[in-house]
């Protein structure tokens, strides 16, 4: 019994990891702009595919063996997955931006961007699925009937550290006090001096750059990649950042990992299939319950 | 005298032309099919309209009323007028089916509007992106309880519908299926004008623009939402029904969240809050699909990219939130459609 | 819904109420009769709990403690609307027209207390509907020719001059046909100009439309002015009560509004 639930409670945290992860760069957009990014999810999916190419291109064109080639990737992968979230910000919500458009105009843009690049994926590339190289070895442990691999506490503990770090930027650095600046008054902020394009800029590069991770962690997790392997989980991650309160980073780190849990709680007293249905009404009554979410501040209406 | 009845009479001739050609079969059955597709994304995107942009709510789970009325009417259908290996005989003769055809497509669009109250109820106390994610969640739990329905096909989907259809052309001959699309579209517009424009109604742009002074100033804010999610669900579960009887199978799938992203795309394509822009809209955004069909996969980069690039330009969509009897006052004189 | 008043009942009786947000007091143990077609101000500092007034009036906050009765009828747990059609109607500090509505429609919709139609009656335009229709649009051009707003009926508000904003803001307010009418700071951000004006225009609707008024106003001289009673609140407390000339002497006010200059 015990050993189930420790299992189960490892496996929540692993599977949550993504969410979080994911969850992270849509809540520090939302943050700084009011923008929901539905193209994040795809972006995580463009991480992954970018992991698998740089991945490969390191494997079998240079040969190096496999724990240089994920010591590799990892930035590489960051950096570019980062490239390709600033340059969405730049050709497309920039310009909509400038123009004063309606936020909701830039949110169906978002979408767009989203369609694109799953289906210029599937154009580029064929419906078929690509296999992810192994590049570390994975070892199975198994303490007390509890098993485990090194990857699983490695994607725990990489997420974690994600968290830390980037809530050690959010907090205590200038461009984090920024962003927060942003976030409450975006009037003021350029009148302050700071350079309010700039700041967006960093907060998709560190966004995308995060999705960027969780899409090599996902691909060694699960490593069958296919175009539309963003959708859903994005779409998932969002709602884990918005019942953590979206704006607010600790509620997306725990949205994350609640909408985990919650998931592997369903998998393992009702059939798979039940998965989404449980988890969204769990999700539905949540915010039903607490309308900003776990961490969201409820705006106070002034008359 | 006439004047007045301009749009009435332009609609009922289009009606008829368009039943004609397809009685005598002029147009083929892919242009129909196109021209009924036009029908079930008019009540879309106007439905959607009025929830997106006249109240100014973020509701992107359109998709998912469609479906609940998709799956009531055509499962009340087939089991009302058709011999089912899941319901057995017909429980009504199915000559019947020509007089209850309308009745079914309504009680599907009713079920939609209760399952719009999952919805509605939520957006007493929350607005704007939460809510947004409510009616994502919603598209999800309304998709995948219907897919655990192994009883009604689950995820495999639920045919059976063109039996129905066949024992209405049995009884009289006649393109049932464009006659209805098109007297349900006529009436969406129709309903749709009709409430935005009472005083009633107008509380939904009073709220879009601030609920609070709304709500002080005499709106029941609450029930105004509540007959607003329930009135832009329930046509929404109308489209749902022509849709499924159109193409005589329905699945779950096909009222995901990238259904319920085509109908928010048509609504600002159109132009937040503009009636007229939605349906425009909603005609450009079939035409263009089927324009595009022969393109395959890249059709859904070519779509988005050209929204995007329009968004550039046109960043309030084609109409703005203007009607097309603001931009041509003169066309007033002619319009009576109320 | 409207009660009938009788002479002996008041309009608006307000007993012990108290509000408040987390630890902070932001209306404390305030009590106040209004007769009938009284012209009431309520005046005080930056802060001091006015317009928290009017919210608990009008229905907007729940007061923490004490009760309000509109024409002897208790509001505690009614939503705003229906307070409103208990015949309180106000107009806010920053103005809160419908912007993307025309002028008429300002007016129109604010009628939504009285119709006598609902959702199947817009559908298909029954009778009522027809009726009442036609009845709130007379009604509203009426008014709004008293008021002169007649000629800018189809514009929007955003098209008028700041002053015909707060001008057409009280006529909506007026339009509900209420006995108690609240106006938060309606000179605020007129000049004086304008704001004679306006003392003039909240006069004369005094004496028209047989309504009571509850005024909150920061230029002392449209209070003195126009008031017959004036009450005053400082940090959720209320400080003096009298006529503008008790009030005028009133050390604690002088205090509150000039600051202790007994250092």
């Amino acid at each position: 019994m015990l050993a189930t639930t420790i299992q189960n409670i490892i496996n929540a945290l692993q599977w949550g990891s993504f969410y979080a992860l994911i969850a992270l760069g849509y809540t520090m957009v939302y943050g700084v702009l009011t923008l929901i990014n539905f193209a994040h999810g795809d972006i995580f999916m463009v991480g992954a595919y970018i992991a698998f190419f740089v991945a490969t291109f390191i494997l079998s064109m240079l040969g190096l063996p496999g724990w240089i080639a994920l010591a590799l990737t990892i930035p590489l992968t960051m950096i570019l997955t980062s490239a390709v979230g600033v340059s969405l910000e730049r050709v497309a919500y920039r310009p909509l931006r400038r123009k004063g458009a309606h936020r909701l105009y830039v949110v169906i843009t978002a979408l767009m961007c989203g369609l694109i690049l799953e289906h210029a994926n599937l154009a580029l590339l064929g419906a078929s699925r690509k296999a992810f190289p192994a590049l570390i070895t994975e070892h199975v442990y198994t303490i007390g009937g509890v098993t485990f691999t090194n990857l699983k506490v490695a994607v725990i503990f990489t997420a974690i550290l994600s968290f830390v770090i980037l809530h050690w930027i959010v907090t205590k650095t200038k461009v984090g006090m920024a962003m927060r600046a942003i976030s409450y008054d975006k009037f003021a902020v350029p009148l302050m001096g700071i350079p309010i394009d700039s700041i967006i800029v960093i907060t998709f590069a560190l966004g995308s750059g995060f999705a960027g991770l969780a899409g090599i962690l996902f691909a060694m997790s699960y490593p069958v990649l296919e175009p539309y392997m963003g959708a859903l989980i994005g779409w998932k991650a969002f709602i884990a950042a918005v019942v953590g309160g979206i704006g607010d980073i600790r509620g997306a780190f725990l949205g994350g990992f609640l909408l985990g849990a919650v998931e592997i709680m369903v998998v393992a007293f009702f059939p798979s299939t039940y998965r989404d249905l449980i988890a969204f009404t769990v999700l539905l009554v949540i915010l039903s319950l607490k309308p900003t979410g776990l961490f969201g501040i409820a705006k106070t209406t002034k008359i | 005298m006439f004047r007045k009845y301009t749009v009435q009479l332009i609609l009922v001739t289009l009606g008829g032309i368009i039943t004609y050609l397809a009685y005598e079969e002029l147009i083929g059955l892919y242009t129909l099919s196109v021209l009924m597709f036009m029908g079930v994304n008019i009540i879309m995107s106007t439905s959607l309209n009025l929830v997106n942009g006249n109240m100014g709510e973020f509701s992107c789970g359109h998709a998912g009323f469609m479906c609940v009325g998709a799956y009531v009417s055509s499962l009340l259908g087939v089991l009302l007028f058709s011999k089912d290996k899941i319901f057995g005989p017909p429980l009504l003769n199915p000559d019947l089916a020509i007089y209850f055809f309308p009745l079914v497509i309504i009680a599907g669009g009713i079920a939609a509007a209760f399952a719009g109250l999952l919805v509605a109820l939520p957006s007493y106390k929350t607005r704007g992106d939460y809510l947004a994610i409510i009616t994502i969640a919603a598209n999800y739990i309304i998709i995948s309880s219907i897919e655990n329905l192994n009883v009604i096909g689950g995820s495999r989907g639920f045919m059976g519908m063109k039996k129905v259809i066949n024992a209405m052309e049995d009884i009289i001959y006649l393109p049932w299926m464009v006659i209805w699309v098109f007297v349900f579209t006529v009436a969406t517009v129709w309903a749709l004008r009709r409430y935005t424009s009472s005083t009633f109604g107008k509380g939904v742009a009073a709220i879009c623009q601030d609920e609070v002074a709304a709500e002080i100033m005499s709106v029941n804010t609450n029930k105004i939402k509540t007959i607003t999610f329930m009135l832009s669900s329930g046509l929404a579960g109308i489209a749902g029904g022509l849709f499924a009887y159109i193409i005589g199978y329905v699945n779950p799938g096909s009222f995901n969240i990238l259904k319920s992203t085509e109908a928010l795309v048509m609504v600002y394509l159109g132009g937040m809050g503009s009636l007229s822009g939605a349906v425009l809209s909603a005609i450009l955004f079939t035409v263009l699909l089927e324009l595009l069909r022969p393109l395959q996969i890249i059709k859904w980069v070519v779509i988005p990219l050209l929204l995007i690039v329009l968004m550039q330009f046109r960043p309030e969509g084609i109409m703005g939130n203007r009607e097309l009897s603001d931009i041509f006052p003169r066309l007033k004189r002619f319009y009576k459609f109320k | 819904m409207q009660t009938q008043t009788t002479s002996s009942m008041p309009v608006l009786e307000i007993r012990k109420m108290t509000q408040r947000f987390g630890g902070l007091v932001a209306v404390s143990n305030f009590s106040v009769t209004l007769g009938r077609n009284q012209l009431t101000g309520l005046i005080g500092p930056n802060g001091a709990g006015k317009t928290t007034v009017f919210n608990l009036i009008s229905g907007f906050y729940q007061p923490s403690e004490g009760e309000i009765f509109i024409n002897g009828t208790p509001t505690a747990g009614l939503k705003p609307h229906k307070v409103t059609s208990l015949g309180v109607a106000r107009t806010f500090q920053n103005i809160r027209l419908w912007n993307q509505m025309s002028v008429l429609d300002n007016i129109r919709v604010a009628q939504h207390g009285s119709l006598d139609y609902g959702f199947f009656g817009a559908m298909f335009r029954t009778r009522s509907y027809v009726d009442c229709e036609a009845k709130i649009e007379k009604e509203a051009r009426e008014l709004l020719e008293i008021f002169e707003l007649d000629k800018q009926a189809d514009e929007l508000p955003t098209n008028l001059a700041y002053g015909l904003q707060r001008k057409l803001e009280i006529v909506r307010a007026l339009s509900e046909k209420p006995q108690l009418l609240l106006l938060d700071e309606p000179a605020a951000g007129l000049n004086s100009v304008d704001a004679q004006e306006l003392i003039r225009l909240i006069h004369w609707i005094h004496e028209t439309f047989d309504v009571t008024i509850l005024l909150i106003e920061h230029h002392m001289d449209v209070v003195m002015e126009l008031c017959s009673e004036i009450k005053v609140i400082d940090f959720g407390q209320t400080i003096a009560e009298g006529t503008p000339e008790q009030i005028r002497n009133h050390p604690a006010v002088i205090t509150a509004y000039l600051g202790d200059d007994t250092i």
